[in-house]
């Protein structure tokens, strides 16, 4: 039960990973008793499963997850919208007024417009239907206000990091509220511009370092320096008034 | 045939780029070309110049085109007016629309198609100049550009081809050589899985000649194979250096 | 028929061939009962009607004088179209040709060039400004499968049915005159298909057999024994031991086919 690569080395598509009893797992494929690569990315055993974590891929909705994304469309008894995957997600109506949908009455667009941001949760879906989606739950709904950003969805396990070690550092750090979409969106809101902009520039540090080891602490480094140079900034600015 | 032209291959067997029997032109490939792209890639074979995008996957429009079991590849070989000696009209000619048909057929065997029902992934290949062989090269930077846009595939295709040319069987026919040559045989490959998803020929072969050619644009593919992995893996390099 | 039908039928058939057998009692390299009748249109110079089984193109040969290609002045030209006639197929649409009907074409055009069967160089009226136009427009009447090879096969029995106008030249002008020579034909080139179905090749796959078929493979020899065009396709893949095996009987069934063919 031979393997041609080790942990955390570079595949390609098509590159042979092992050969014998092993399982394919994500990214990887079985082909005459052999474990083949499907995506350009990093090796990883668990068990007799081979793993390969995708350097690059897109959002394929599941249930349960949340997302965030754009209305793009305001139908007649609903909304469809983009959630950064190959397939479009609907939003009902009857899901969001929380009552039947009387077209006569309703005017959806003044509900949710065209270019809204969502957060949402999938509720279902499968091969053959289009994601639908729920905003009924609490949290879930129309984003008012903060930043939003878009990251590699593989990266997402990263930028929570392990039991939340990373986003629980970067929410104290910088003091703003951040919501992780499963579909790479992330939405950052906090009390001023300059801590959300603080915010996304860790998670963009993340997304490019995201496999190097030492990331939380080099993060954290990262912002305490981001946020003295700051009020160094402030400093003397505020100087020549004293 | 009516201008004789002085021989291709001379007397130490060099062709008339210097090259030999069985040697490539140089090639120099780039994965991730264009931004807009989900995915990309531009190759140079000689002087064949050619970018390959890669949009998808996407739900498909017109709704009635997709297909309940398999997303559909959608390919669109063309070339730029400028890219030959005379202007070419913009507008896809029966050569193009075959092309298109073919090359598409080469690729769909690499994907997993059945993984995304509904959906449609869009293949834009524009050769901006064209030196004979642009169809496998074209193949072979569409390939790239498929895996980088993370399209699940089971194997990159690698593509090359073979011919003849004085009585010679050579590889990498480049443009003087596909025109004066007596056979041309375009291959694409599946190196890992040694799957052939590629055939064509034109012209007039016994058939030990073709088993040759064959063979030789096999060699090919698997030299070719190797460059396009070493491009894909160089693009995410800098991964592999910081973990270290 | 549901498709219920259809997917009970095509798993009986994959199955059979993964034995060697057929649906319909053919081997793997059997062609279905082929008739070939030349002259069937009076109106054209040279016309030919094939029946593979139940699919039926009819060739018709026209014709004219025109100007030749700047990069070949002493030749004549080939042209070769195709049309999926709507009334052959529930699938076949009216408009202008699809990509199906374009690859047709141009499979039975490059046996007809890269065998040389027609000797263009007698087409030459005079060197640079006039020459015969070959037109081959390939009519399928019938779909049930293989229309490569019935249209190549009717293509070239076509063309060796072809009358040509004797003509001469007055003050610079063709003038034509009574009588009529044949068409200057060299080779017969004949086109046989594969399908790939559970791992096997199969020849003339028939149309449902296509419906299920992995990757289609076209050989086309001429009468020497040599390969003149191949062309793959389907979304599926073959191995190499596969290629050279097709090139081998594809040579062995234009044999046999080229026997049907009045010359």
């Amino acid at each position: 039960m031979p393997t041609f690569f080790e942990r955390r080395q570079l595949v390609t598509p098509g590159d042979l990973i092992a050969e014998g009893e092993y399982i394919a797992g994500e990214n990887a494929y079985k082909e005459d008793n052999k474990i083949y690569a499907s995506r350009v990315g990093l090796v990883e055993y668990e068990n007799k499963r081979v793993n390969v974590v995708a350097l690059k891929a897109f959002y394929i909705p599941k249930v349960g997850d949340t997302v965030i994304g754009t209305v793009i469309e305001v139908g007649f008894n609903g909304w469809m919208v983009d959630i950064h995957s190959p397939y479009l997600a609907i939003l009902r109506a009857s899901d969001v007024l929380s009552r039947p949908f009387k077209p006569q009455r309703d005017d959806l667009s003044e509900v949710l417009n065209v270019g809204d941001l969502v957060i949402a949760k999938i509720v279902a879906y499968d091969r053959a239907h289009d994601p639908q989606l729920t905003v009924g739950e609490p949290g879930l709904g129309k984003i008012t206000r903060g930043q939003v950003i878009k990251i590699t969805p593989t990266k997402i396990p990263r930028l929570i990091g392990r039991k939340g070690s990373m986003i629980s550092m970067i929410k104290q750090e910088t003091g703003c509220h951040i919501i992780i979409g499963h579909n790479g969106i992330v939405l950052i809101t906090g009390k001023r511009l300059e801590d959300e902009q603080l915010a996304m520039m860790a998670i963009h540090k993340i997304e490019e370092e995201s496999h190097t080891t030492g990331l939380t602490d080099r993060i954290a480094q990262l912002i305490k320096k981001e946020k003295e140079k700051a009020k160094q900034k402030e400093e003397i600015k505020s100087e020549p008034k004293t | 045939m009516s201008q004789k032209l002085e021989k291709l291959i001379d007397k130490k067997g060099l062709r008339l780029d210097g090259r030999k029997l069985d040697e490539l032109r140089s090639i120099k490939i780039e994965v991730g070309a264009l931004s807009n792209a989900d995915g990309s890639a531009y190759i140079q074979q000689g002087k064949n110049k050619i970018l390959a995008a890669v949009y998808g996957p996407k739900e498909l429009h017109p709704k009635h085109l997709a297909l309940p079991d398999r997303m559909v590849l959608r390919c669109r070989y063309h070339m730029a007016p400028f890219s030959v000696q005379e202007r070419k009209s913009p507008a896809p000619s029966r050569r193009e629309i075959e092309l298109s048909k073919v090359i598409r057929e080469a690729l769909e065997p690499s994907i997993f198609i059945e993984y995304y029902p509904r959906t449609s992934i869009d293949l834009f290949i524009e050769v901006l100049q064209a030196d004979g062989g642009t169809r496998c090269a074209s193949i072979t930077a569409a390939s790239l550009a498929l895996a980088d846009a993370g399209i699940p595939m089971r194997d990159l295709v690698a593509s090359c081809a073979a011919g003849k040319v004085d009585d010679t069987i050579v590889l990498d026919l480049m443009d003087t050589e596909d025109k004066v040559g007596t056979a041309d045989v375009p291959v694409a490959l599946m190196p890992n899985l040694n799957a052939i998803t590629l055939l064509q020929m034109d012209g007039i072969l016994t058939l030990e000649e073709f088993e040759k050619a064959v063979n030789l644009a096999l060699e090919g593919c698997r030299k070719i194979y190797t460059m396009q992995k070493e491009t894909l893996k160089a693009k995410y390099i800098g991964v592999k250096e910081v973990e270290e | 028929m549901s498709s219920i039908v259809v997917r009970v039928k095509q798993k009986q058939i994959a199955q059979l061939i993964a034995k060697g057998k057929r649906l319909d009692g053919r081997g793997l390299t059997d062609y279905r009962e082929i008739k070939v009748e030349q002259g069937v249109i009076e109106r054209a110079e040279g016309s030919a009607r094939v029946l593979l089984g139940m699919t039926e193109v009819m060739v018709g040969i026209k014709i004219e004088i025109g100007q030749p290609y700047p990069d070949t002045p002493n030749e004549g030209v080939l042209t070769v179209n195709a049309e999926l006639v709507p009334l052959a197929s529930p699938t076949f649409e009216p408009g202008p040709p699809d990509e199906n009907s374009i690859e047709l074409a141009r499979v039975v055009d490059r046996g007809i060039r890269e065998s040389k069967a027609i000797d263009l160089e007698k087409l030459c009226v005079e060197p640079g400004k006039k020459v015969f136009i070959v037109f081959v427009d390939v009519y399928v009447l019938n779909h049930d499968g293989n229309l490569i090879d019935a249209s190549a096969l009717a293509a070239i029995a076509a063309l060796l049915n072809t009358k040509m106008f004797k003509y001469e030249i007055e003050e610079g002008e063709v003038k034509i005159k009574p009588g009529h020579t044949p068409l200057p034909i060299r080779k017969r080139p004949i086109a046989v298909t594969f399908a790939k179905i559970s791992d096997k090749l199969v020849v003339d796959p028939w149309l449902e057999e296509e419906q299920i078929m992995d990757a289609r493979l076209t050989m086309t020899t001429d009468d020497d024994g040599n390969i003149c065009a191949i062309q793959k396709g389907g979304s599926g893949c073959f191995t190499q031991k596969q290629v050279l095996e097709a090139a081998k009987i594809a040579k062995e069934k234009a044999e046999e086919i080229r026997k049907k063919l009045k010359w």
